[in-house]
């Protein structure tokens, strides 16, 4: 059964009154995050809007040890404060139980230039947490385009739309045979606790990844931050599910939608609801553009399926 | 010799208000009815800022900076967002 | 009492050799030529429980600094070794180093740069770092190469700036030499345990590197640049208490060779000095009064030392195995120009570009070089 909100624990990590926008996405799940982890952990940040939010120097919004390490390192840098913990716990200068090694890190961060030392660190199966928090921009820098923007997605670089699909992240760290890989979004606050937890408890590397709605980047009203992640799992947009050893299950809702127990909405309403397809939606092409979008979604939950039915 | 720069790392310490009284950013204030409120403690789950009492359903206007995620998602509507003076 | 044993080494085997006596923690290599085989050396060393440490083997130089880095902030002792276009692809991260105070220790095996690839040694790799907060010694034999590395790690921690130690490629990484291995009690009485003074820790948490304002930037960098200054007289200190303990010595900041009564000094870094010597023998042989002068600690510049050290009414041949792009000549005779300004106005100082892209450097060769540099 999934934790209920009623049964998630009293543990804030991250702390009030910290630099985030108001309603942002990232800081939500963080606080989630959080709870699951608690308080015997280090951080990893990249350039994100989580380096932004986490206060200026001297001050620090989070309640855990951190490092901001460049752009590129998450995985490489974690492997290195995971391995010097464990070496320095054999060697007698640590004692207790060895803090969780996380990374928190944007999609710019994991998709893209972080996306070869955190694909070595797979590789090498570090134990580490890798969560991509995934608001489909580089939101930091004023929401410019990722390899996590999907198609049709305005931002400050593809003015009238991206005209590719974004790439399945997901599924690019299972294929590199790790012990677990799970999505999340902030909508399922259990869900995300419950994969967080499991994660924790796991040696080797895990990877989370978590859509959060970015609403400047998105262009909707901050207060309908988890309105937003919901319609996204609900349209089929976004797809929850988790991989343990390589077996992959999905996560209700996205479970019913999968098992063709439930149609996913189409994805118009989603898209709708968004200012960043506005343009897209009154060009003159505006249906064949939104039959694309439709036809990744449509492609990615076939392709799922298919692929979770292979469990050798 | 010690080096001089050992208090001149640049370290942070955790504590609140890192970003300021963040509860100046705030345009609109939630008010929570408790005549309506079950106490579910969904407004508290989805708060990213975590200023919301989970069993008092108190919030802390100090750090809240109105984004209104929890007036939206509770659901028996026992918060409302006024505009702040 | 245990005795020093002396075995016969490459360049790379002794700095392997150095990270074992210095129970380094955690080592993130990569190959590169002709650095490579010091990572083979550490891989194995780790295998086979000729040291208790972990091997990370990352997917590029890049990364391999940034393990190092976090390894470093995470409370451990750690090594790491790079070339050439290695060391130009870390070099975003060698400021993440110098930035946040971490006594990282990293072998440079100088080798040129690319384009068009080579694959033998000059200086331009290390001398592009020079503005990255690390402090940078450069090593003339095998021997030094070891006792450098001990010494950077004991100044690096106490200082907090991290340490390149650079030798070239090939002629020293790769030839034999004999090389003295110190009982490994002494060496632990030079380099006690590591033991920072700040490091992520959950039980005290806080955090390293968030934005930061100018106000409190500028003192960081500041303090970054005045340290760097500092860390000679440590340099010093770390040379002496290392010949006390294992009776080695290479020089402190700088190394001289017949010196005091030279009327015509060579000035040059790494292997090439070494061989000098053996050039100002055959000058002297010809009655030319020649010496050498080699910083041994290339940053900080060591000034004082250089000024006190030339003799009166000096030529001093700077002999630079990399170019100063945008100026005549090479980088080191800029350095040495730039000190002596103001307060040496009796030297002389003329400069050739020698030994680029590996172009070998004899005795012969470099004595008929200043030879002629004598009548410029």
């Amino acid at each position: 059964m999934t934790t209920s909100i009623k049964q998630l624990p009293d543990t804030e990590q991250v702390l009030s009154g910290n630099g985030a926008c108001g309603g942002c996405p990232a800081t939500m799940a963080l606080r989630i995050v959080g709870k699951a982890l608690g308080p015997n952990a280090i951080m990893l940040l990249t350039p994100s809007c989580s380096v932004a939010s986490m206060g200026m120097t001297p001050k620090l919004g989070y309640n855990w040890p951190g490092i901001n390490i460049t752009f590129a390192t998450a995985g490489s840098s974690a492997s290195g404060i995971t391995h010097a913990l464990e070496i320095m716990k054999e060697k007698g200068r640590l004692e207790g139980e060895l803090p969780t090694v996380f990374s928190w890190v944007g999609d710019g961060g994991t998709y893209d230039i972080g996306f070869q030392a955190l694909s070595a660190a797979a590789e090498r199966n570090d134990n580490i947490i890798h969560f991509c928090y995934n608001n489909e921009a580089y939101s930091n820098t004023g929401v410019q385009r990722s390899g996590a923007t999907p198609r049709g997605s305005f931002t400050t670089t593809t003015p009238t739309g991206k005209r590719q699909p974004k790439k399945n992240m997901a599924l690019l760290m299972l294929e590199h045979n790790i012990p677990y890989v799970a999505t999340a979004t902030v909508a399922y606050p259990g869900d995300l606790y419950d994969k967080v937890v499991k994660a924790k408890n796991i040696p080797g590397m895990k990877y989370i990844e978590i859509l959060a709605p970015c609403y400047l980047g998105w262009q909707f009203d901050m207060s309908d931050t988890v309105q937003m992640s919901r319609a996204a799992v609900r349209s089929g947009a976004w797809l929850l599910w988790e991989a343990e050893n390589g077996k992959i299950t999905f996560n209700n809702p996205t479970s019913l939608i999968i098992n063709g127990k439930k149609a996913a909405e189409p994805v118009d309403e989603y898209v709708k609801k968004q200012g960043r397809f506005n343009r897209l939606l009154k060009g003159a092409d505006s249906a064949e553009r939104i039959a694309e979008i439709q036809g990744d979604i449509d492609r990615e939950i076939a392709f799922m399926r298919e692929r979770a039915k292979i469990t050798i | 010799m010690k080096s001089l720069t050992k208090a001149y790392r640049p370290i942070s310490w955790p504590m609140l208000g890192a970003g300021g009284d963040t509860g100046s950013w705030r345009v609109h204030r939630p008010v929570v009815d408790v005549q309506k409120c079950t106490k579910c403690q969904f407004c508290w789950a989805y708060c990213p800022e975590a200023v919301i009492d989970r069993h008092e359903i108190i919030i802390d206007y100090r750090y809240c900076k109105g984004c209104g995620v929890c007036a939206v998602e509770c659901p028996t509507g026992a918060i409302s967002m006024e505009k702040e003076e | 009492m245990k005795t020093a044993q002396v075995i016969m080494a490459t360049g790379a085997n002794a700095a392997a050799q150095a990270v074992k006596y210095a129970r380094v923690d955690v080592v993130p290599g990569y190959p590169i030529t002709p650095q490579t085989s010091i990572m083979e050396y550490m891989a194995s060393m780790v295998e086979n429980d000729e040291l208790n440490a972990r091997f990370i083997p990352v997917e590029g130089e890049h990364s391999a600094m940034a393990a190092a880095v976090a390894a470093s902030a995470a409370g451990a002792r750690v090594f790491t070794a790079t070339s050439s276009n290695g060391l130009l692809y870390m070099h975003e991260v060698l400021h993440m180093a110098s930035g946040g105070r971490l006594p990282v220790v990293m072998c440079n095996v100088n080798r040129g740069i690319f384009a068009p690839w080579t694959l033998w040694s000059d200086h331009q790799d290390s001398m592009a770092q020079r503005d990255t907060g690390w402090i940078q010694y450069h090593c003339s034999s095998n021997q030094e190469v070891f006792n450098t590395i001990l010494q950077a790690y004991r100044v690096a921690e106490q200082i907090n700036i991290p340490i390149m130690v650079n030798f070239d490629g090939f002629a020293i990484s790769h030839c034999l030499m004999p090389l003295t291995l110190p009982p490994q009690e002494d060496i632990d009485q030079f380099l006690p345990p590591h033991k920072p003074e700040w490091r992520l820790d959950p039980a005290n948490p806080s955090s390293f590197s968030n934005v930061t304002m100018a106000a409190e930037y500028a003192p960081f960098r500041q303090m970054l640049s005045d340290d760097i200054i500092a860390s000679i007289p440590l340099v010093k200190q770390a040379a002496q208490e290392y010949k006390e303990a294992t009776g080695m010595w290479d020089g402190d900041t700088i190394d001289t060779y017949r010196l005091e009564d030279a009327e015509v000094v060579a000035f040059a870094i790494n292997s090439m000095a070494a061989e000098l010597k053996l050039s100002v023998d055959i000058l002297r042989e010809q009655g030319i009064k020649a010496g050498l002068l080699r910083p041994r600690l290339y940053l900080p510049f060591p000034a004082e030392d250089i000024i006190a050290a030339l003799p009166q009414n000096a030529q001093v041949m700077v002999l630079d195995r990399n170019y100063n792009f945008g100026h005549p000549g090479g980088i080191l005779a800029s350095e040495l120009k730039s000190v002596l300004f103001g307060r040496r106005n009796d030297i002389t100082v003329k400069n050739r570009v020698m030994g680029i892209g590996g172009i070998d450097l004899t005795r012969r060769f470099m004595a008929a070089e200043i030879r002629a540099m004598m009548d410029e």
